[in-house]
């Protein structure tokens, strides 16, 4: 369990060590930043029957952030100790593929949420300054980052998977991008089929990742997202054990 | 310490090693020879347990590297070819993150890692980035790296490739000293400094074990140990026929030098073909001005086993 945490604590730093964190982290505020302030601004010009914190959640800009950041916090994982040969001093140390495995996908996941954590000051102070409350209920915070979570660990473990299959940042990326992004637009799929009976529109509708930020984010918590998002992580994270595993065998 | 039985290593449609046997045992100091893409990096990289054999079985330290592998690299360390690091770490933290991940408890933590900084001459950069040291720098991280969790047993791909002659010297007498309590297995491509710090020699080409056994051994059993060089004037003889009538001549060749005429014969092991010659050339009476014996050495016995590669 040390190893873990020794293991964890480099992956975590590893992120600071590099650019790419900075840049990560300056985009993303760039892009919530400006994504709060349009809402609010909208929020000026008419009435609305939303909150705050509600269209700050499921509008354009932060849907188009999000899917941009997996690639670039999950894409040197793998491959880039693939690429510079420090697989081979780490796994010759005493330590388990599973320890390594998890250890990179927690890492990645503790940096996501680091990410997200500025956010919630942009509640604070909007409440601070204006006197009204950004979001409708503790409910609806707790329902977006608990959906922000899960999405997090879901799409960080697609990531963590493309990175294990090569030794190229930027192969790794593609693919983790074109895969989360056609995940992704499979939930508006329901808006494109117009002859779809109703009840097939709300099947699909329980997998689109828009329609479930929806939910929760009006503080609607709902078990199914719960559930499917946390045994799809488990089914990547066995993936990429065994494609790491694998490795061994292909080298 | 290490135990290698039939062990065989696949890659996509190319053999890299084929049934190696050997042992190491307790406080030898192996070397472990052959050309380039003999096979020498992938035995170590099976031996740490980076790679699984495509047949036979290892054991290292007395642990099967398949079935107790993390006893196995527990035991070990292991510096692998031109040491991989992470270069945005500085060399205390690197070493302190190595040290825990192969189990130095916490309390014990800062006297190996100054202990291992010490021996390998690490303490003036010890705050540098990696990344911004010179080769042989990054050598003895990997080299300290290696050894900060007191290992019983040393795997050591080429630990001098990339040093200048001093830093050469002073790995080499690190090595020597490591000896006294570790069982080193190295490989390299330099002769000179195996027949100083090895105990024993295997030498592998084209991932076939060829020979193994002591530097002097190999040396003295060499079928054409010795050479003999001859420079003089021999008129209107056939030198070369004359020379090859001496018993224990096996072969003469001959070259000019101005007027002179350089013989060099090849003799069986263990003959000493030069009185003979001498009295050759005084009944011939034959103008001599130099004839001498050129020891054989490693380098020759290295040439002989994988010349073969050139044909
Ligand atoms: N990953 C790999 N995939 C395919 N073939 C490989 C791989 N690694 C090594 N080989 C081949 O296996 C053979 C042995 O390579 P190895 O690296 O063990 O040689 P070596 O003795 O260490 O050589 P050197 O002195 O150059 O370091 C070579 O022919 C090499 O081309
Ligand atoms: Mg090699």
């Amino acid at each position: 369990m040390t190893k873990f945490f020794t293991l964890l604590s480099r992956e975590i730093r590893s992120y600071f060590y590099s650019p790419i964190a900075y840049i990560v982290l300056v985009f993303f505020l760039l892009v919530s930043g400006v994504d709060f302030y349009f809402q609010v601004s909208f929020m000026n010009q008419r009435a609305v029957e939303y909150s705050v914190q509600e269209a700050f959640f499921n509008s354009v800009f932060f849907w188009f952030a999000f899917v941009l950041i997996f690639p670039l916090i999950t894409m040197r994982l793998f491959a880039e100790e693939f690429k510079l040969g420090t697989i081979e001093p780490l796994m010759t140390a005493p330590v388990r593929d599973l320890q390594v495995v998890l250890a990179k996908y927690f890492g990645a996941l503790i940096f996501y949420v680091i990410l997200w954590i500025p956010t919630a000051f942009y509640f604070v102070i909007f409440q601070a300054v204006t006197h009204e409350p950004a979001g409708s209920s503790t409910g609806a915070y707790l329902g977006s980052y608990l959906m922000l979570v899960l999405l997090g660990m879901f799409y960080i473990s697609i990531g963590c998977f493309a990175s294990v299959l090569t030794r190229n940042q930027i192969v790794a990326a593609i693919i983790s991008f074109a895969v989360i992004t056609l995940l992704f637009f499979f939930g508006l799929v329901q808006f494109i089929l117009l002859d779809v009976g109703s009840e097939t529109r709300q099947l699909l509708g329980y997998f689109s990742a828009i329609e479930q930020m929806g939910t929760l984010s009006r503080g609607q918590i709902d078990t199914r997202p719960i559930v499917l998002y946390v045994s799809m992580t488990i089914v990547m994270l066995t993936f990429t054990y065994q494609a790491f595993q694998s490795r061994k065998w292909r080298l | 310490m290490i135990k290698v039985e039939n062990l065989t290593k696949r890659y996509a449609g190319q053999t890299a090693i084929e049934n190696l046997n050997f042992e190491v045992g307790k406080g030898e100091i192996m070397g472990f020879l052959g050309p380039n893409g003999a096979g020498k990096s992938t035995t170590m990289r099976i031996l740490s347990s980076f790679m699984p054999p495509t047949s036979g079985r290892a054991s290292v330290a007395g642990y099967d590297i398949f079935e107790n592998s993390l006893q196995a690299r527990t035991h070990l360390g292991y510096m692998p070819e031109n040491v991989p690091l992470y270069k945005d770490m500085r060399v205390t933290e690197y070493l302190e993150y190595r040290a825990a991940l192969k189990g130095v408890p916490h309390r014990r933590m800062n006297e190996r890692v100054g202990d291992v900084k010490e021996l390998c001459g690490l303490k003036e950069v010890e705050k540098k980035l990696i990344g911004a040291l010179s080769k042989g720098y990054r050598q003895r991280v990997g080299l300290a790296d290696a050894l900060v969790h007191e290992p019983d047993l040393l795997i050591l791909d080429e630990p001098t490739s990339g040093l200048d002659p001093n830093q050469i010297r002073q790995v080499r007498e690190l090595i020597r000293n490591l000896g006294r309590q570790h069982t080193i297995l190295l490989s390299t491509h330099i002769l000179p400094e195996v027949e100083m710090t090895c105990s024993r020699i295997i030498i592998i080409n084209r991932g076939k074990i060829e020979a193994c056994d002591t530097p002097e051994n190999l040396v003295s059993q060499m079928r054409t140990a010795t050479g003999v060089r001859l420079e003089a004037r021999a008129g209107n003889d056939d030198g070369i026929e004359e020379l090859k009538k001496i018993p224990g001549v096996k072969d003469v060749s001959l070259t000019t030098d101005g007027d002179w005429q350089v013989f060099s014969l090849r003799a069986e092991a263990g003959a000493d073909v030069r009185p003979e010659v001498f009295r050759l050339a005084s009944d011939r009476r034959w103008a001599v001005r130099e004839l001498s014996q050129r020891k054989a050495t490693l380098e020759d016995v290295f040439v002989e086993i994988t010349h073969a590669d050139e044909v």
